[in-house]
């Protein structure tokens, strides 16, 4: 048995090794954490932005807009909650808004992006995070189904605002098999964003670009 | 060095975390709605269970026992942290699939359970396997779970896996015409109680009879007075 073997056996019962052991662990762990933290912070940051811009340039007519849309923001309230409102513009005027807002589901809140174009019609709606039923409700998923496409092109006026809803209300929007709180949710979540536009609307289109 | 086949029968049999040993019943329950998160889960966790067995084996002559569950957990949650924040910033695309387990794994019991009773005892690589073949074997288990619960729930098979194993496997994705939307039960939570009853059941009936087979061949034949 190597010599050191025999002396760490000596000192292992000693009260003082072992607290300074899970010290020595803790520090080392608590290290490790804080070197790792200050090394992932800036690129999961900026994933997460790029993740937010990808949603954002799908929700918008191509072309449709030549600024920044990430940062080109409005602050908003809908039911007393603060929301994000993204101005999309060419050549300075606004040709459209997304809507970055929650809406509760089956189970937590369903984040969704909503475009909207000048005229008032749906130019795109994604999910962005859910913690809906895994084979069910995860449909509203663009990556799993192509439910969400419904919306393009709808609006306050098209379909009528009891048609608004999914098929068991007597809405025009598909549910799926087995989940049926999930949809309505998402479908209330979009009427939401359609309402608040309709009632600031002139006051979003004529807010000046940010310098 | 102790014996592969041995290893390898514990992990993917005789032990299997979930079958053998009833550990990490809460991820168990929670991911296998469908075959392909049972997957996911299991990989991840294969992945974290190894590196974990390995830190532990390492480090297994300093650690004295009285103080060796806080060092394990601690050792554990730095290293299942470690990875989120490395996949969430270098593999951001891996990440949006398997970020919702890499969370469950640190409340993961198994990996605790491993390290106490394998990893602290045995050498690097022996736990390495160890690891490994404990990973393969809770792997198996929740994708034969999240299969069984799948195709009765929702009639489908392996769906989404181009998400978690790229577009090369779509192939995986089967969609049974005659299912129509499936039997809901078997999707939520009761689902995955009533099939882990029925493989725990299945475990027990084949493991009673291979038992049975051997007392016959190693006894003598029963004479015929």
């Amino acid at each position: 048995m190597p010599p050191s073997l025999t002396l760490l056996d000596r000192l292992r019962p000693s009260l003082g090794f072992q607290a300074g052991t899970l010290a020595i662990s803790v520090a080392a762990a608590t290290l490790a954490l804080s070197v790792a933290y200050t090394h992932t912070k800036e690129p999961i940051a900026q994933a997460l932005s790029a993740d937010t811009l990808a949603s954002l340039a799908q929700v918008l007519p191509q072309g449709s807009y030549d600024n920044d849309v990430g940062a080109d923001t409005l602050a908003a309230q809908r039911n007393g909650k603060p929301i994000v409102v993204h101005l999309a513009r060419r050549g300075g005027a606004v040709t459209g808004v997304v809507l970055e807002l929650a809406e509760r589901g089956y189970s937590g809140d369903i984040g969704l992006v909503v475009g909207i174009q000048r005229d008032g019609r749906v130019s795109g709606v994604r999910v962005t995070r859910h913690t809906e039923t895994p084979g069910l409700g995860d449909k509203i998923e663009k990556a799993k189904t192509d439910w969400v496409l419904d919306f393009n092109g709808k609006s306050l006026a098209d379909p009528t605002p009891e048609r608004w809803g999914v098929k068991k209300d007597s809405g025009v929007f598909d549910q799926f098999a087995g989940a049926t709180i999930t949809p309505r949710a998402v479908v209330k979540g979009v009427k939401g964003a359609l309402d608040l536009y309709a009632t600031h609307r002139d006051l979003w289109l004529a807010s000046p670009p940010p310098r | 060095m102790a014996d592969i086949k041995q290893l390898a029968r514990d992990g993917l049999w005789d032990n299997n975390v979930v079958t053998g040993q009833i550990l990490a019943m809460c991820p168990t329950m929670a991911v296998t709605a469908t075959a392909t998160n049972g997957l996911g889960m299991g990989l991840a966790t294969t992945a974290v269970l190894v590196a974990s067995n390995m830190l532990v084996a390492a480090l297994r002559n300093f650690i004295p026992s009285e103080v060796r569950i806080p060092i394990f957990v601690v050792l554990i949650a730095s290293l299942v942290t470690l990875v989120d924040m490395a996949i969430n910033a270098w593999l951001h695309d891996l990440y949006k699939v398997l970020g919702l387990f890499i969370a469950l794994i640190v409340v993961n019991c198994a990996i605790l359970g491993r390290a106490e009773a394998f990893a602290s005892k045995a050498p690097v690589l022996d736990s390495a396997l160890d690891g490994l073949f404990m990973g393969l074997g809770f792997t198996l288990s929740l994708t034969v779970i999240g299969g069984i619960r799948e195709i009765l729930g929702s009639g489908t098979l392996f769906s989404q896996a181009h998400l978690l194993l790229g577009p090369a496997f779509s192939f995986l994705e089967i969609q049974f015409p005659s299912a129509g939307s499936g039997a809901l039960l078997m999707i939520l939570p009761p689902g995955g109680f009533l099939v882990l009853g029925g493989l725990l059941a299945g475990k027990r009936l084949i493991d009673a009879r291979a038992a049975r087979q051997r007392d016959v061949g190693a006894a003598p034949a029963p004479s015929a007075a």
